[in-house]
């Protein structure tokens, strides 16, 4: 029972992690049509830019959790400006290559101005404790990043049902022209969508830096595949589905991790793949994947 | 109010509209008739800017042409597009905001979404359910709505008829009345004659994207050969 209870956290933390990567791509896809590989050089930029304060600056870990999402969110804007404005009314592979393009580039400049070695930055190795209670021990920091997630969602959840920026950018999803032909400028919109990418980016840096204890080039690149397979699952271009696909995929990997003989332990990934092939078979565009026109209402 | 000369409309590599002009005084509404794929949606789109174009689109003197979307709506261009587009994964409230998006006053875009649910009770009782789920006359009423929260100075109509029932048409040109009675600029474009030149001023038709015959709406009578007579079909 314990041992049940723990596992279920871990999956729930895992899931978490891949909840809020895929949220950050699906909200820019759903208005862009962009699949964003350079999501995961966001997320090591955080990395890096928690390692170069921490040590020039202030080694407050609360301070430098606000660093990293602030930084997070910079370079995420910033990215769409010099980088995914010029090629947004272009074919939907152009914009692919450019976000690989972006991701190589930046991978690049991490081994050149880091180095190809993990840099170190511990400060919120203290995170992660173990917590026993009763007679379940537990990750402070699986509890944490559970409870960070939720409230993520939540708060998003809030932006883009109440603010107007927020129900820009889900009518945007549906028609990005009519949105301009409101008078909300599609700069904005798009600006917004890569902001709160970059936030969703920044949280899940800190709990990964939690983890790692280092910024590596390379740190950001497996989630987000990840995260971009529980988009697929999920449905792409769905919120809803990207959290869903993101525990799904958590759920599954943890599943398997516990079912599966010590000895195959190799095999996970391939279990968790035929898994996802298997949901993709029952429903070839994701489980929650946005309603498709049936013909217009004309 | 809106003065249109020498309008040409490209949807490359086609040139839709060679050059035509076209004005709205303050408080008329003008109609641009003509058959399927004679340039009607394609003026509306220059004047909006979504569509490419050359020659001068001037509102109340302020020259658009070089305008954004963005700007033109805030400089008081509205569109009720073709097609309706509301957006169905809001809801009804939601889609009124946005017509709204661009007013500061908070306290007055409620009450006139309020007015907009007294005028049609219908889309109060829906307020809160996607919009998506309602009708197509709800939903044209809806885009007509969306496009007057913005408080434009001129309204731009395009085939507010389409696909709906004779019963519903009457509705929505009941309510084109109702706005031009309370002073709305309106440039409707329509391919149902008759219900057009019954709410109308002045008449443009469009044939082959030139202006071919224009007039006072009384010199068309009461619009009912207007089509036959453009598309050739006697019925």
């Amino acid at each position: 029972m314990d041992y049940a209870i723990q596992q279920f956290l871990n999956a729930l933390s895992f899931g978490a992690e891949y909840a809020l990567i895929a949220l950050g791509l699906a909200i820019v896809f759903s208005i862009m049509g962009l699949v964003n590989f350079a999501h995961g050089e966001v997320i090591a930029f955080g990395g890096y830019s928690m390692a170069v304060v921490g040590t020039v600056l202030t080694g407050n870990p609360f301070l430098l959790m606000g660093f990293v999402l602030l930084a997070c969110v910079l370079v995420s804007v910033l990215l769409e400006r010099v980088a995914f404005r010029t090629v947004r009314n272009a074919d939907i592979s152009t914009g692919l290559l450019t976000a690989f393009g972006v991701s190589i580039i930046l991978q690049n400049l991490f081994l050149l101005l880091g180095s190809p070695r993990p840099v170190a930055a511990t400060q919120f190795i203290f995170l992660d404790q173990t917590l026993t209670i009763g007679t379940i021990r537990v990750s402070s920091l699986q509890i944490y990043e559970t409870v960070a997630t939720l409230l993520a969602i939540a708060g998003l959840g809030l932006f883009l049902t109440r603010s107007n920026l927020g129900i820009a950018i889900r009518a945007a999803a549906r028609d990005f022209e009519m949105v301009r032909l409101c008078g909300i400028r599609a700069n904005r919109v798009v600006s917004g969508a890569f902001a709160i990418s970059g936030l969703l980016a920044g949280l899940a840096c800190i709990f990964i830096m939690a983890r790692r204890g280092s910024a590596a080039p390379h740190m950001g690149f497996d989630p987000v595949l990840t995260a971009f397979v529980a988009c697929v699952v999920g449905g792409f271009g769905s919120l809803p589905g990207a959290v869903l696909g993101g525990f799904l995929l958590g759920f599954v990997e943890v599943s398997v991790l516990v079912l599966l003989p010590q000895s195959y332990g190799g095999l996970t990934r391939a279990v968790v793949f035929t898994v996802v092939t298997l949901v993709l078979i029952w429903r070839p565009d994701g489980i929650l994947s946005p309603a498709r026109e049936k013909g217009d209402k004309l | 109010m809106l003065e249109i000369t020498g309008l040409t409309v490209t949807h490359s590599p086609i040139e839709a509209v060679h050059g035509i002009d076209l004005r709205v005084a303050i408080g008329q509404c003008v109609a641009l008739l003509g058959p399927n794929g004679v340039g009607k949606t394609s003026t509306l789109s220059a004047i909006a800017g979504t569509a490419k174009h050359r020659g001068s689109i001037r509102l109340e003197g302020q020259e658009l042409t070089a305008l954004s979307v963005e700007d033109r709506v805030r400089a008081g261009i509205a569109l009720a597009p073709e097609g309706r587009r509301i957006f169905n994964n809001l809801s009804v409230f939601e889609n009124m905001r946005m017509g709204a998006a661009i007013r500061k006053d908070r306290a007055g875009v409620l009450r006139d979404i309020d007015s907009w649910f007294d005028r049609f009770p219908i889309l109060g009782e829906r307020r809160d359910q996607s919009a998506g789920t309602l009708s197509g006359g709800e939903q044209q009423m809806l885009t007509i709505a969306r496009a007057l929260l913005s408080k434009p100075r001129i309204l731009l109509l395009d085939e507010p008829s389409l696909g709906l029932a004779p019963l519903i048409i009457a509705q929505v040109f009941d309510l084109i009345r109702e706005l031009r009675e309370d002073g709305m600029t309106i440039l409707l474009v329509e391919q149902n004659a008759g219900a057009a030149v019954s709410v109308s001023d002045h008449i443009y038709v469009l044939l082959n994207g030139l202006v071919t015959r224009e007039g006072p709406a009384a010199t068309f009578g009461d619009g009912s050969g207007l089509m036959d007579e453009l598309t050739g079909v006697h019925a």
